[in-house]
């Protein structure tokens, strides 16, 4: 029996570029470059090591986003993933999570799917929800935060590693899964690999292909509004001394002169 | 007064911290009332009342502690019906959020996560969040539904504010979906004795510089003088010298104590992503050039060897 794997991946601006908001108080994406979110790598990794150990598995990565949005996927597919999904739509400009986790959890179905795999959060709203969000929509299991995952006759097994303690836990398949940075390093992509993911097919649905009306989504149907963004004031610099000798001593004195001794 | 839920975190009926600053902020915005599941929900009513909830609504069951997230999403959905609160409030854990991802879905609301500040707003709650790295502070509502907002530790002091906390019985029916993710183990976390990471009011963390686990004695002997709580950079915890869960960055833990101190940490960008908010901050780096410096109150050059000693003896010395 098949397996059937959808990778949900974010484009994100590049953390190191100069990061802003736009005129209305969207992430401005102009003015920075945009790659593949570094966690959704995990997220390729893990399916690709459970397409490899499953008698047949068929690898789809998706994606929410603008045109550019496509490198995310390319990046995916030369990883080694078999088949995108570009989900782009002029009215989806400024969806928020509510509204994204819906335009995925449609495209996820229409896609079919039996494990939707998604890195732990993105790296450039970093809240770590949009997993728990789809899984809620699609009415499956979330087996989420994952150190370990594993597949095997229809049942996802994984390892959460919480604050308290460490967590088994164990679904049926379908079921959504998130990984974290921690499941095992993400592999570059090969020449054959980047070669090979020029070839492999990319489809693009709208929001009428998903049955999605606009004002669902994008800035004027988000559940959130942003009110305001302000830069914060860059910190004054600092006192730096230079150790001589004497740089732990220099340091008590500073620390009990802001009462923290 | 509009009624304001609370999630309360507790473990075996200890509310831990946060959940005691979401009651401060909470009563900005209405009258807490509380939520307490699975074992010791009802011993969290005490430490609840003290800090202001109103009512403490309990409910055990062993789904709570059997399968993840979704029976507190059942649980959270049903108080949310018999109260019709002006907002539900959840602290920004790993579950936390998800618990609180899951409500949204299912009452139609949106959610605000990760909030570092909560006031009363003419259409509802504001809360103030802090993004890209901490580069940026944004004010944001929930537009839609019954606002949903996770808030993050440290976000307000814990303010003692004596109210009734009667405790009432809170009637749950699971649904379909809560037995879906099993809890088929779990081994406790040992207690290494030192605050929670994320709620630490001082926190010391080691970075490349370390150059080894058992070097990162130092760093423990540092914090266990300022009783602080250890962290690490991405680069200490991939090199296997430090456990994850003290990761501080952009994909481990964000902290925003009242001291940070950085030791031979440089600062990429993924690692401020998760301190830039401490309010002060100090380093001790080896390499007068690292971008940490450009975040710091007070920055020793020099080798995290001579003067992370030195200043733990000073400070012992000095507590006597």
């Amino acid at each position: 029996m098949s397996l059937r794997i959808v990778v949900t991946v974010k484009y994100v601006p590049d953390a190191t570029g100069d990061r802003h908001f736009a005129d209305d108080l969207t992430v401005d994406r102009d003015d920075v470059d945009g790659l593949l979110s570094e966690l959704d790598e995990y997220a390729v990794e893990q399916a690709l090591q459970i397409a490899d150990e499953a008698e047949d598995a068929e690898i789809s990565v998706l994606t929410v986003g603008p045109e550019d949005a496509k490198d995310a996927l390319r990046k995916a597919l030369s990883m080694g993933a078999d088949k995108a999904i570009h989900v782009e739509d002029d009215d989806l400009h400024g969806t928020d999570a509510i509204g994204t986790s819906l335009v995925l959890a449609k495209a996820i179905e229409k896609a079919g799917y039996d494990l939707v795999i998604s890195g732990m959060a993105s790296t450039d709203g970093t809240g770590g929800i949009v997993p728990a969000l789809v899984a809620e929509r699609l009415g499956v299991p979330q087996v989420t935060l994952l150190s370990e995952v594993s597949v095997e006759d229809g049942v996802v097994k994984g390892r959460r590693d919480g604050d308290a303690a460490s967590e088994q836990l164990e679904a049926s398949l379908p079921a959504v899964v998130s990984v974290t940075d921690q499941s095992g390093e993400a592999r570059y992509p090969s020449f054959k690999g980047i070669m090979a993911a020029k070839k492999k097919p990319v489809q693009s649905w709208d929001l009428s292909d998903l049955d999605i009306e606009a004002e669902d989504v994008g800035l004027e149907g988000a559940w959130t509004a942003v009110d305001s963004a302000t830069e914060r004031p860059t910190r004054t610099a600092g006192t730096i001394v230079k150790d001589e000798g004497e740089g732990g001593k220099q340091l008590a004195e500073y620390l009990a002169g802001q009462k923290f001794i | 007064m509009a009624e304001v839920l609370v999630y309360v975190d507790h473990v075996d009926g200890a509310v831990r911290k946060p959940t005691l600053e979401l009651l401060t902020l909470a009563r900005r915005i209405g009258e807490p009332v509380a939520v307490a599941l699975g074992n010791g929900a009802a011993d969290t009513a005490a430490a609840l009342a003290e800090h202001g909830a109103v009512k403490v609504l309990t409910h055990d069951a062993a789904e709570y502690a059997d399968y993840l997230v979704v029976p507190k999403v059942d649980a959270l959905q049903a108080a949310v019906a018999a109260v019709s609160p002006a907002a539900v409030l959840v602290p920004s854990s790993a579950e936390g959020k998800e618990i609180a991802a899951r409500l949204a879905v299912r009452i139609g609301s949106g959610i605000i996560t990760d909030a570092i500040d909560l006031e009363a707003g003419d259409e509802g709650p504001v809360a103030t969040q802090s993004v890209f790295a901490a580069s940026f502070t944004t004010k944001s509502r929930v537009s839609k539904g019954t606002p949903v907002i996770t808030v993050k530790p440290n976000s307000a002091a814990v303010e003692a504010a004596p109210a009734a906390g009667s405790v009432e019985a809170l009637d749950v029916t699971f649904g379909a979906l809560a037995t879906g993710t099993k809890v088929t183990g779990r081994t406790a976390r040992e207690s290494t004795g030192r605050p929670e990471l994320t709620e630490a009011a001082i926190v010391v963390s080691g970075g490349r510089g370390v150059n080894g686990t058992e070097n990162f004695a130092i760093i423990e002997a540092l914090a266990d003088s300022l009783g602080a709580a250890v962290g690490a950079s991405r680069a200490a915890v991939d090199a296997g010298w430090y456990p994850h869960t003290n990761q501080v960055g952009q994909t481990g833990k964000s902290v925003s104590p009242q001291l940070y101190i950085a030791n031979g940490i440089s600062g990429a960008i993924q690692h401020r992503a998760g301190m830039q908010t401490s309010k002060t901050i100090v380093a001790v780096n080896k390499d007068a050039e690292a971008p940490i410096f450009d975040l710091v109150d007070y920055g020793v050059v020099g080798d995290l060897f001579d003067v992370v000693p030195q200043l733990t003896e000073e400070i012992n010395t000095r507590k006597g």
